[in-house]
C-alpha cells in the first residue's frame, strides 16, 4: 500500500534526476494561505522531500490578507524572500504582465497540462503561457437543507431562479428557532459581500464597467439587484447579516440556522464532514440561482502556485509546484486523508474518478459551475475587464472594498440602495479617473 | 474611610467594635467589587481559554460551560507548526529589545528629569511625536533598507525596529517616575559623594523599580504583540509569535476553537510574566515610607 | 553638590546632553530617515504594482485624498473612537486603581486578571470579542440578553461604532490601570494619613490628593493611548470592515482602503503625512494641558 503510494513520486524522481539536473542541496521556502487544503499539503510535504532529498522545504503559512500584503511588498521590491508563492486568479494576470512571475512552459510531458480545467487554465495564463499551476478552484452554488425543504413542500428545481429562492426564502424563514431563510455575504470587502452581490449583479444583467471603463454602478440593472439583495437579507436573512463573510455564514449554516446559502463550492466537502457540521445528512445542493441572464451568475476562484521571477532556487520551485498540483499529489491526499478532502476544480481526472465522485456527491455541481463560468465573458453587455466576480484591474481591491462599505449601509437601512449606489458611482469614477482610465 | 489606607499604615486601628465590625463589611465589599470586576474584565480571555478546549462545532455553539473537554485543537494546532520555535523568537525579540530600550532610556530620562534645561519639555514631545509616524506608510522604505543591508527575515532587524518604536514610550514613563521621586534623597546621596552612576544604579533604580518592571513589562507586551512589522519583515527563520496566531486566524472554515487554542499558548508565557512583575511592581515601596 | 549648584546650567546642560545623546540620535535617525522618504514619496508617483509609471506628482497625492468625500467623516469617527476610549479608560482605570489599591484576598490574582486584555493581540480579541460576545444569536451577550428576557443587541450593524469603543476600550482599560496603580505606589501615605486625621473623608481624599497625585501619570496615558489609537486598524479589520457606510471608517482605515489596498505608496505616504499633521494638531490642545503638569 505505502509502496504503491510512493511509486509515482518516485517514478518522477527519477525521470528529472535523469534528465541530467545534478543539483545542488537547495531549501525553498514556500508562502501558502492557512486555507484547510493548503495544510494538507504542508502536511504531506514530508512525502516531496523523501523523494527529493536535495529540496528542503520551508513553510510561511499566514492569513489570506497578511499573506497578500507580504507577498506583494516582497515581489514588488525584489525581495527573494519567497520561492514559491501561493497567489489568486486576481494577482496571476497582473503579476504575469509585470514580469515577476516565471514563465511555466515546457512542463514536463507526465505532469499532463491538458487534463487541467480549461476555464481554470485560462484564468492563470497571461499571453497564452501559464504563469501560475492551479492547486484548487472553485465557483459558487447553492446549498439547502433537504428536511426543511420536504417540511415546507418546496421542490428544488435543477436551475432556480431568484425570485423563487425568494419565496422559498419566506416560507422557510422562522419554521425552526433561530432559523433564517437565507444566509448570504453581507461583511464589506473585495472578497466578501463584493463578491458574491458581483454575481448578483452580473445574472440580473449589469457589469462593472462599460467598454470604455465608465463604471455603471447607478444603472437600473445595479438597482434591481442591490434592492433584491437588501430586501431579501432584510426579510429573510439572520440577524447581523452585514457582518457576516464566508466564514460566519459557515458556521451559521453548519448549526442549521440557515435554509439556504449561496456561497463558494469550497464550502461543500467542510458542510458534508459530519465532524465539523451538524447538517451533513440533510445537505442539499443546487446551482447558483439565475434572473435576467445565466451569465456570471456563478463566479470562479483558484489559488495557484507560482515562482517569483527573483527566486533564486527556480528548478527546485518548479519540482515542487509540479508535485503539488499533479494528478498523483490528488490521488495521494484521497488516500492519506480520505477524497472529500482532496484539492477540487483542477483536473478532469479528479472527476472522472470514481472514488471521488463517490466520496462527493456535489462533484458534478462543481465541475459543471467550473466549467460553465468564463471570466472573459461574464456579463450580457460587453465589458473590458477580466473576471467574473471581480474586475482584473490593480486598482480593484480598494474599488470593491469601497462600494462593498456602501452596500453595506443600504443593508442596514443607514442609506436607501439608490443614495448607496449613487455615491458608489461617485468614488469608482473618483478613483478611475485617478489612475488614468477616465479623463 | 479607610478606602486609601494600604497595610503599612495600619498603625491606627479602629477603635469602638462597631468600627471594627463596619471596617469588615467594608474589606468584604471590596473584596466582592475587586473581584467582580476583574473577573467581568477578564471573562473575554476566560471564554478564549475555554473555546480552545472544545471542538470546533462547539465553538460557535450557543454559549455553555458544559461540555466534553478535548485536547484535539491543541494537537492540531500543535501538529501544523512547532510552537517552540516561534515562542523562542518572540521571547528573543521582546526581551531584547526591552533591555536596549531600557539601556538607552534610563541615562536619558535621568537626565531629563533631574537635570532638566530649557529645550527638555521639546524633547520629550519630540521623541513621542516619532511615534506619530503611521507604520504602514515607511514599510516599503524600511523593507529596501533591510533588503539591502539583509536583515530581513532576521532577529536583530525586529530588536532594532522594536527598540526605537518602543523607546519615546520608554523615555517617557521612565521620566514620570523618576519625577515622582522626592529629590532630597538624590541630592542627599550626592552630598554622601556618590558619582552619577552609583546615583542612578544605588538610588535612582532600586527605588523606582515598581515605575521600572512596569515599564519594562509594557515594552515587552507592546513587542510581544506588535503585528505589522513581524509580519511584514519575516518570513521563516524570525517569525514570532504574531506570525504563529496570523496562520491560524481566518482560514476559510471553522476556526474558532484553534485560534483560541494558539491565542492561549500566545499568551500563557506574558500572562505569567505579568504576574510575576506585578508583584514587582506593587510590592509596596513607596517612597513616603523611605523617608 | 555647590561647584554643581554654582556652575548651574553648564554644567547640568552638558551632563544632560551627554546622557541623552544616544536615545536622541537613535530617533533622530529614525524619525528622519523614514520621515524623510515618506515626505519624498508623498510626492510622487510610485504605485508597487505599477512598476512603470514614476516621476513627480507635486501635490497630486494629497489632492485625491483631501478632496476625498468620506475624509470629513473619517476624521469625526477618529475623533470620536479616541474621545470616548479615552474618556473609558481614564475615569475607569483611575476608580479601579484604587480600588484595586485596597488590601483584599487574592489581590495580587485579581489584579493580573485585570490586566491581562492587554496582553492579548488586537485582531485576536476583536476575533473573540465579534464571535464569542458580540454574535446577535451565539454570543454570550446575546445569551445573557436573552435570559433576561430582552431582545439580543445586533451590535455590528445597529451600534458599529460603539462596538469599536468597548473592543478598543476593554483592550486600553489595563493599561492605564496598570500604569495608573504603580503610580499610587509612590503616594505618599503620610500625607493621606494626616488628611484623614483631620477629618477628611474617602471622596475629599480621592480629589484633593490622590487625583492630584496621578496627574502626571494621567497625562502620560492619555499621550500614549492617543497615538495608539488614532491608528486603530485591526479592531476594524476583523469586525466591519469600516462599514456599514462609513460608519465605522478612521482615518487609519481610510487610508488603507484608499492606498494600500492598491498599494499607491505615494498616496499611502501622502496619508502618512497628512495623519502626522492630524496628530500634531490633535497633541497641542493634549500637550498644552501635559506641559502643565511637566512643569513643576
Amino acid at each position: 500500500m505505502r509502496l504503491a503510494r510512493h511509486l509515482p513520486v518516485t517514478t518522477l524522481a527519477v525521470a528529472i534526476a535523469m534528465s541530467g539536473h545534478a543539483q545542488a542541496q537547495s531549501e525553498i521556502t514556500v508562502a501558502t494561505v492557512n486555507n484547510n487544503d493548503m495544510v494538507i499539503m504542508q502536511s504531506l510535504s514530508d512525502v516531496f522531500e523523501e523523494a527529493h532529498p536535495d529540496i528542503t522545504l520551508d513553510w510561511v503559512v499566514l492569513e489570506e490578507n497578511v499573506l497578500r500584503q507580504r507577498m506583494t511588498t516582497d515581489i514588488a521590491t525584489n525581495g527573494g524572500q519567497f520561492d514559491v508563492m501561493t497567489i489568486g486568479t486576481y494577482e496571476v494576470p497582473i503579476w504575469a504582465e509585470r514580469g515577476w512571475l516565471s514563465p511555466l512552459d515546457n512542463l514536463p510531458d507526465d505532469y499532463n497540462e491538458d487534463d487541467l480545467l480549461t476555464s481554470v487554465r485560462d484564468g492563470l495564463s497571461h499571453n497564452d503561457t501559464l504563469h501560475a499551476l492551479p492547486f484548487y478552484a472553485e465557483s459558487s452554488m447553492m446549498y439547502y437543507r433537504k428536511d426543511l425543504f420536504e417540511k415546507a413542500g418546496i421542490e428544488m428545481t435543477d436551475q432556480p431562479t431568484w425570485e423563487e429562492v425568494r419565496e422559498w426564502a419566506g416560507e422557510l424563514h422562522g419554521m425552526e428557532d433561530d432559523l433564517a431563510g437565507i444566509c448570504l455575504r453581507g461583511k464589506p470587502g473585495w472578497g466578501e459581500n463584493m463578491a458574491f452581490v458581483s454575481t448578483l449583479v452580473n445574472t440580473f444583467g449589469g457589469r462593472w464597467f462599460d467598454e470604455d471603463w465608465n463604471p455603471e454602478l447607478n444603472s437600473e440593472e445595479w438597482t434591481n439587484a442591490v434592492q433584491f439583495y437588501v430586501d431579501l437579507l432584510n426579510d429573510y436573512g439572520p440577524p447581523g447579516a452585514s457582518s457576516n463573510g464566508f466564514n460566519e455564514n459557515l458556521a451559521l449554516f453548519s448549526r442549521g440556522n440557515c435554509g439556504m446559502w449561496v456561497d463558494a463550492t469550497s464550502a461543500a466537502g467542510k458542510l458534508y464532514d459530519s465532524d465539523e457540521s451538524d447538517v451533513a445528512d440533510s445537505l442539499g445542493f443546487a446551482p447558483a440561482p439565475v434572473a435576467e441572464t445565466p451569465k456570471g451568475s456563478h463566479w470562479l476562484w483558484s489559488w495557484a502556485l507560482a515562482i517569483p521571477a527573483s527566486s533564486e532556487n527556480q528548478d527546485a520551485a518548479r519540482e515542487f509546484i509540479t508535485w503539488a498540483t499533479s494528478q498523483e499529489y490528488i490521488e495521494l491526499v484521497g488516500e492519506t486523508e480520505g477524497w472529500t478532502n482532496v484539492p477540487p476544480g483542477t483536473r478532469e481526472s479528479t472527476y472522472a474518478n470514481e472514488q471521488y465522485t463517490e466520496a462527493a456527491p456535489f462533484a458534478d455541481f462543481v465541475l459543471k459551475a467550473i466549467q460553465d463560468a468564463d471570466p472573459t465573458d461574464s456579463t450580457l453587455k460587453p465589458n473590458p475587464y477580466v473576471g467574473v466576480q471581480f474586475v482584473g484591474i490593480p486598482e480593484f481591491q480598494s474599488i470593491g472594498t469601497q462600494v462593498g462599505q456602501t452596500i453595506a449601509a443600504a443593508l442596514t437601512g443607514d442609506s436607501t440602495v439608490e443614495q448607496a449606489l449613487n455615491s458608489a458611482q461617485r468614488a469608482t469614477e473618483r478613483t478611475m479617473q485617478r489612475a488614468g482610465y477616465l479623463d | 474611610m479607610t478606602i486609601l489606607r494600604s497595610a503599612t499604615s495600619a498603625t491606627s486601628a479602629p477603635r469602638s467594635v462597631t468600627g471594627l465590625r463596619s471596617a469588615q463589611s467594608k474589606r468584604a465589599i471590596i473584596t466582592v467589587l475587586g473581584w467582580s470586576v476583574a473577573l467581568v474584565i477578564f471573562f473575554p480571555i476566560f471564554w478564549m481559554i475555554l473555546t480552545g478546549f472544545k471542538t470546533e462545532t462547539a465553538a460557535i455553539a450557543d454559549p455553555t460551560l458544559i461540555f466534553s473537554p478535548t485536547l484535539e485543537s491543541y494537537q492540531d494546532v500543535q501538529a501544523r507548526s512547532g510552537y517552540i520555535r516561534f515562542a523562542l523568537n518572540s521571547v528573543a525579540v521582546a526581551f531584547g529589545s526591552t533591555f536596549f530600550a531600557l539601556l538607552l532610556a534610563i541615562p536619558s530620562a535621568y537626565a531629563m528629569a533631574f537635570l532638566p534645561t530649557k529645550r527638555t519639555k521639546g524633547t520629550l514631545l519630540w521623541m513621542l511625536s516619532t511615534k506619530m509616524l503611521p507604520s504602514v506608510g515607511v514599510l516599503v522604505p524600511i523593507y529596501l533598507i533591510f533588503r539591502d543591508v539583509g536583515l530581513l527575515d532576521t532577529r536583530t532587524g525586529l530588536i532594532i525596529i522594536y527598540t526605537l518604536m518602543n523607546l519615546p514610550i520608554v523615555v517617557w514613563m521612565l521620566y514620570t517616575f523618576f519625577k515622582d521621586m522626592p529629590k532630597d534623597i538624590l541630592e542627599a546621596g550626592r552630598m554622601d559623594g556618590a558619582s552619577t552612576f552609583q546615583e542612578v544604579f544605588f538610588l535612582l533604580l532600586p527605588l523606582t523599580l515598581p515605575g521600572i518592571a512596569s515599564t519594562g513589562l509594557l515594552s515587552i507586551i507592546l513587542s510581544w504583540n506588535e503585528a505589522f512589522w513581524s509580519l511584514n519583515l519575516t518570513s521563516s527563520k524570525a517569525a514570532p509569535l504574531t506570525a504563529y496566531i496570523a496562520s491560524f486566524s481566518s482560514p476559510e472554515g471553522l476556526f474558532w476553537a484553534k485560534l483560541s487554542a494558539a491565542s492561549t499558548m500566545a499568551i500563557a508565557p506574558i500572562l505569567i510574566l505579568g504576574w510575576m512583575t506585578q508583584k514587582q511592581m506593587v510590592r509596596g515601596l513607596t517612597f513616603g515610607a523611605v523617608k | 553638590m555647590t561647584k554643581t549648584r554654582a556652575s548651574g546650567r553648564t554644567v547640568g546642560g552638558l551632563r544632560t546632553l551627554s546622557l541623552q545623546a544616544p536615545a536622541v540620535t537613535l530617533l533622530l535617525l529614525w524619525m528622519i530617515v523614514p520621515l524623510g522618504m515618506t515626505l519624498w514619496f508623498s510626492f510622487q508617483y510610485y504605485n508597487l504594482l505599477m512598476p512603470g509609471m514614476t516621476g513627480f506628482a507635486g501635490l497630486e497625492n494629497y489632492e485625491y485624498l483631501l478632496t476625498d468625500p468620506a475624509l470629513w467623516a473619517a476624521m469625526g469617527n477618529t475623533l470620536m473612537l479616541v474621545g470616548w476610549v479615552l474618556t473609558i479608560t481614564v475615569v475607569g482605570g483611575t476608580l479601579l486603581a484604587v480600588l484595586f489599591q485596597q488590601e483584599f484576598a487574592g489581590r495580587g490574582i485579581a489584579r493580573v486578571l485585570a490586566i491581562s486584555p492587554f496582553f492579548v493581540m488586537p485582531t485576536v480579541s476583536a476575533l473573540v470579542w465579534k464571535n464569542m460576545m458580540m454574535h446577535p444569536s451565539n454570543g454570550v451577550l446575546a445569551w445573557l440578553a436573552e435570559s433576561f428576557g430582552l431582545p439580543a443587541v445586533d451590535w455590528f450593524s445597529s451600534l458599529p461604532l460603539t462596538s469599536i469603543v468597548i473592543i478598543v476600550a476593554w483592550q486600553w482599560l489595563p493599561f492605564a490601570l496598570l500604569i495608573l496603580l504603580t503610580a499610587m505606589q509612590s503616594l505618599d501615605e503620610d500625607q493621606v494619613e494626616a488628611a484623614r486625621m483631620d477629618g477628611a473623608g474617602p471622596v475629599a481624599i480621592f480629589f484633593f490628593i490622590t487625583l492630584p497625585h496621578l496627574k502626571r501619570a494621567i497625562s502620560v496615558v492619555i499621550m500614549i493611548e492617543m497615538i495608539f489609537l488614532l491608528t486603530i486598524f485591526a479592531e476594524i479589520f476583523v469586525t466591519t470592515s469600516g462599514g456599514p457606510g462609513l460608519a465605522t471608517t478612521n482615518l487609519a482605515y481610510l487610508i488603507y482602503i484608499r492606498a494600500l489596498l492598491d498599494f499607491d505608496v505615494g498616496t499611502a505616504s501622502a496619508g502618512g503625512v497628512i495623519a502626522i499633521i492630524l496628530a500634531n494638531i490633535v497633541a497641542i490642545f493634549l500637550v498644552r494641558m501635559v506641559a502643565k503638569n511637566l512643569e513643576d
